[in-house]
C-alpha cells in the first residue's frame, strides 16, 4: 500500500499540487485521472521520487521515502517498476537486453537464469521471437509490452504506469489495460496508473482518484463514477458529445 | 553571476556522484570499455588524417621560412616539427577535434536519454545515473585521449618527413637527425598532462551539458553546440595555464 499525505509542489511561484492526500491499495489498479495540467503527472513523479515534494509525506508500506537518504531510497526503488508514457526503452539495447538490464545491474543470477526470467516476462506480456529486435523495430503496442516486461522483471511490489495508452489504438489500449490488471492481481502489486482515458477508468479502475487544479477532487470506484451528475468530474467524464448523448439515451431508456 | 555559481555547483554535484561507488563493477567496466572503443577507435581516422597533414604543412612552412633565411640548417626542421607536435599541435588540435566529434556526440546522447525519460527509467530502477552514464565516459576519455595524442604526434612527425622528403627540402637522414636532436622527455610529460586534462574537460563538460538538458529536440541541439563551444574554450585556457606553469 502507498499513502501520500498533504503533498504540495510548486514550480517557481506556480503551485501545481496544493495538498494532495490519497491511499493506493495493494492488489488493485489505482487510477489517477484528471485534465492535462491538473497535476497528476507531478503527483506520480513525486511518488516515484523523480520530483521532491515541497511538503507532505509519501509512505511505501509505512516507509517514508521523503525522509530517506539517497541510498535508503535506492533500496525502495528496487521494489518499483515503472511503465513510462514514451516507454523509455534504451534505444541502443535489444528487447532482451532492455528487459534484462535491471537483472544485470542488481541480481546475482547466472546468464541462463536471467535469460529464463527475461523469456518468462516477455512471454507473460505475449511477446515471442522479439528478443533480438531493437526498440526502433517495434510497434507502439509492442514497445509498451516490452516496457511492462522490464517493469515486472524484478518482481516489483509497486507498479507505476504513466499514460499507458497514449498513442495506442483503442483495441491495443484494452489489451495493455487488461495486461496491467492481470499482472496486478497475479502478483498482488500496488499499481498506480496515471491516465485520462475513460475506457481505462471503466475497464480497470478498482479505485479512481480525480485530481483537479492540484487538489484531490473526488475518490471512488469506477462504478461510483457513473453516478456523478455535475461538477468538474462530470465535465471531465462526459467531455465528448458522444458520451453525453449516450448518457442521455440511457436516462431516457431508464425513464421509459 | 549567481547563475554561474549555480551551474558550477550543479556541475560539481553531478561529478561527485559520477565518481561514487558503482552498483555492479562489471557493468561499469563493460560500459567504460564500450566508451573507450567509441572515443578511441571512432576518432582514430580523423585524428590520423588531421595530425598527418598538420605535421606535413608545418614541415613545408618551416622549410619555406628556413630556405628564404638561409641561416639555419634544414635538419632543424625535424627538431622544430617534433617539438611543435609534442608540446602544442598534437594535444591541442586533437582536443579541439575531439571536442567537436566526441563532445557533441556525448551531449546529444545524454540529452536524448534525458528527454526520452531513459535517465528517469534508470533512476527509478535504483541506478546511480551519473555514476553509470558519466563515470565511464570520463574514465574512457582520460584513458584514451593521451593515446590518441601519442598517435597524433607520431603521425604528425611522419607527415613532416613525407612532405619534406617528397618536396626535396631535406633528406630522411637530415630529418631524423633533427627529430632526435635535443629530445627532452619533459616535453612528453607536459603533453601527457595536457592530454589527461583535455580528456577530463571534454568528457565532463559534454556530459554535464547533456545530462542537464531540459526540453526537446531544440534544446538537445543547443546543449550539443554549447558542449563543443565550452569544451573548446576551456581547452585553450587550460592549454595556456599548463604552458605557463610548466614551461
Amino acid at each position: 500500500m502507498i499513502e501520500i499525505k498533504n503533498i504540495t509542489k510548486n514550480f517557481g511561484a506556480a503551485p501545481v499540487l496544493k495538498g494532495v492526500s490519497a491511499t493506493f491499495e495493494s492488489g488493485k489498479c489505482n487510477l489517477i485521472i484528471g485534465k492535462s495540467g491538473s497535476g497528476k503527472t507531478v503527483t506520480l513523479k513525486c511518488m516515484v521520487g523523480l520530483l521532491e515534494p515541497d511538503s507532505g509525506y509519501i509512505l511505501f508500506d509505512g516507509r517514508n521515502i521523503t525522509e530517506m537518504q539517497f541510498n535508503e531510497r535506492k533500496e525502495v526503488r528496487k521494489e518499483i517498476g515503472m511503465l513510462f508514457q514514451g516507454t523509455a526503452l534504451f534505444d541502443s539495447l535489444s528487447v532482451e537486453e532492455n528487459v534484462s538490464f535491471p537483472l544485470d545491474m542488481f541480481s546475482n543470477m547466472t546468464k541462463e537464469e536471467k535469460l529464463e526470467r527475461v523469456n518468462f516476462c516477455l512471454g507473460r506480456v505475449n511477446l515471442v521471437n522479439t528478443n533480438r529486435k531493437y526498440p526502433g523495430e517495434l510497434s507502439g503496442g509492442m514497445k509498451k509490452r516490452v516496457g511492462i516486461a522490464r517493469a515486472i522483471v524484478m518482481n516489483p511490489k509497486y507498479l507505476f504506469c504513466d499514460e499507458p495508452n497514449s498513442g495506442l489504438d483503442p483495441k491495443t489500449s484494452i489489451v495493455i489495460d487488461h495486461l496491467i490488471q492481470e499482472i496486478t492481481a497475479e502478483y498482488n502489486i500496488t499499481t498506480v496508473v496515471n491516465t485520462h482515458d475513460m475506457n481505462s477508468v471503466m475497464g480497470i479502475g478498482d479505485k479512481v482518484i480525480f485530481i483537479h487544479e492540484g487538489l484531490k477532487y473526488w475518490e471512488g470506484t469506477n462504478k461510483d463514477i457513473l453516478k456523478i451528475t455535475d461538477g468538474e468530474l462530470f465535465d471531465f467524464i462526459f467531455a465528448s458529445d458522444f458520451l453525453k448523448e449516450l448518457r442521455m439515451r440511457a436516462h431516457y431508456e431508464n425513464d421509459k | 553571476m549567481v547563475r554561474v555559481f549555480e551551474t558550477f555547483g550543479e556541475y560539481i554535484t553531478i561529478m561527485y556522484r559520477a565518481f561514487s561507488k558503482p552498483e555492479k563493477a562489471a557493468m561499469y567496466w563493460r560500459e567504460t570499455f564500450r566508451q573507450a572503443k567509441d572515443i578511441g577507435i571512432g576518432s582514430m581516422p580523423i585524428i590520423a588524417i588531421v595530425a598527418t597533414f598538420i605535421g606535413a604543412v608545418s614541415a613545408v612552412q618551416f622549410a619555406y621560412q628556413f630556405s628564404s633565411l638561409n641561416l639555419v640548417p634544414m635538419w632543424w626542421i625535424g627538431s622544430v616539427v617534433r617539438k611543435a607536435m609534442i608540446l602544442e599541435l598534437a594535444p591541442t588540435i586533437s582536443a579541439l577535434l575531439l571536442a567537436g566529434k566526441v563532445g557533441s556526440n556525448i551531449a546529444s546522447e545524454l540529452g536524448t536519454m534525458r528527454v526520452t525519460e531513459q535517465i528517469d527509467a534508470l533512476e527509478i530502477m535504483g541506478v546511480n545515473t551519473p555514476a553509470y552514464l558519466i563515470g565511464p565516459k570520463i574514465a574512457a576519455a582520460v584513458f584514451v585521449v593521451p593515446m590518441l595524442v601519442v598517435i597524433a604526434v607520431f603521425l604528425g612527425i611522419m607527415g613532416g618527413w613525407a612532405a619534406g622528403v617528397g618536396g626535396h627540402f631535406y633528406t630522411t637522414a637530415e630529418y631524423m637527425r633533427g627529430v632526435q636532436d635535443g629530445f627532452k622527455s619533459y616535453d612528453v610529460f607536459i603533453m601527457l598532462v595536457k592530454s589527461v586534462l583535455f580528456g577530463l574537460i571534454l568528457a565532463t563538460v559534454s556530459c554535464y551539458k547533456g545530462f542537464t538538458v531540459k526540453g526537446g529536440a531544440v534544446e538537445i541541439g543547443q546543449s550539443s553546440t554549447q558542449a563543443v563551444v565550452y569544451s573548446s574554450i576551456f581547452v585553450v585556457i587550460v592549454n595556456f595555464v599548463v604552458a605557463f606553469l610548466l614551461l
